[in-house]
């Protein structure tokens, strides 16, 4: 039987968080290596959302937000979205770029050159957080390029929304912060599996049988 | 002009008001606003719907999810405030295709999708598209004014309109 979110009991969400916890701690180690210095990650808030309250997980539904969308394919389909606040999306690429500057001082705009730095963090934290997965499952996932747009979290967040629309009335939401030094960086996961996925997941980690 | 209130529609949700009342969604992406006016009455509604049609769905319980059940519920919600069906004509925004994959699933261009069912399930129940502002790659925030039924466009980067 296929499940949707709205299915979910406490415990599912238990063993979700763990797999975020463990996809983020990846992730993490994977940008303190980006970024040769001591990454910093709180334990992933994983909250199961009503659409209605989904926009406003960022500061507002006209905040802007950086998006990074990849495809998964292999034993699992679905789409992966890391999401952060556009001065978050600063913070990191200048972090990458061993620029030091205050969130003030930021820029408003993104040149090409910082574009295609987000787009290759997006892709290294999607990536160690699917083969976090991958350790933890046994299945073969497989994330494709990413690509990204810079836009107002409602629509952004929109297209994750719309996939987990399909399933259900709500959203599986995971939420990671990763800090460096003083420098804090929010970010959202949205994993977003096809619907026979989930079973497939759930089954793999041996939760339903 | 009376002053009115600011009445926020989320994602998968519908509202209807009468004058003066402003309604608005926030960012919407893939999604389709509906907005519908009576110019005699000065009533308006305005939906914000994710999916094309219930139809497909397994779980459809949430009517204002869809744009063919948003469409039908939103008509019912004006009428209640004295709208007249035959008075009534709409305007859609929205249905952007926010991220570019070369292999184009139909997952991801559910924006044109949706706004082909939005403009299938208005012209069954003949009601007239006065104006559209849909497609692209960016987000928008929508205002629907229940005074002369105006709808403002707001975008970040690709400039604000009046539809």
């Amino acid at each position: 039987m296929a499940m949707s979110i709205d299915d979910l009991n406490n415990f599912h969400i238990d063993v979700f968080r763990e797999i975020a916890n463990i996809g983020s701690g990846n992730a993490a180690t994977a940008l303190a290596k980006m970024l040769n210095k001591k990454v910093d990650m709180d334990v992933p808030k994983v909250k199961v959302l009503e659409f209605k309250d989904v926009t406003e997980i960022l500061g507002g539904a006209e905040v802007i937000v950086a998006g990074i969308l990849l495809k998964v394919t292999g034993d699992l389909t679905g789409n992966m979205m890391f999401i952060m606040e556009k001065n978050s999306a600063h913070m990191l690429v200048n972090m990458l770029m061993g620029r030091s500057c205050t969130v003030d001082e930021l820029a408003d705009e993104f040149s090409e050159i910082e574009i295609s730095a987000l787009k290759e963090i997006g892709n290294i934290l999607a990536s160690s957080y699917l083969s976090a997965l991958t350790s933890l499952t046994g299945l073969r996932i497989l994330p494709s390029v990413p690509d990204m747009a810079i836009d107002m979290a409602g629509a952004i967040i929109s297209v994750p929304a719309i996939q987990f629309g399909k399933l259900g009335d709500t959203v599986l939401y995971i939420e990671t912060e990763f800090n460096e030094d003083d420098k804090k960086v929010v970010g959202s996961f949205f994993l977003i599996p096809d619907v026979e996925s989930y079973d497939i997941l759930l089954k793999s980690l041996g939760v339903i049988s | 002009m009376e002053k009115g209130t600011l009445i926020k529609v989320g994602m998968a949700d519908l509202k209807a008001a009468s004058y003066p009342n402003i309604l608005t969604t926030l960012g919407l992406g893939s999604c389709v606003g509906i907005a519908l006016y009576d110019s005699c009455t000065k009533t308006i509604g305005l939906a914000h719907v994710m999916l094309p049609s219930s139809q497909q769905a397994r779980n459809n319980s949430n009517l204002a999810k869809f744009a063919d059940t948003a469409i039908a519920k939103l008509l019912k919600e004006m009428e209640n405030l004295g709208a007249r069906r035959g008075n009534i004509v709409a305007k859609l925004a929205g249905g952007a295709q926010m991220f570019n994959f070369s292999e184009t699933s139909d997952m991801l261009r559910i924006g044109t999708r949706n706004v082909i069912a939005a403009k299938e399930c208005l012209k069954e129940l003949n009601i007239p598209i006065v104006a559209e502002d849909t497609g692209g790659n960016f987000g928008r925030t929508i205002e629907l004014y229940s005074d002369g039924g105006i709808l403002l466009v707001k975008t970040i980067g690709h400039g604000s309109k009046e539809i």
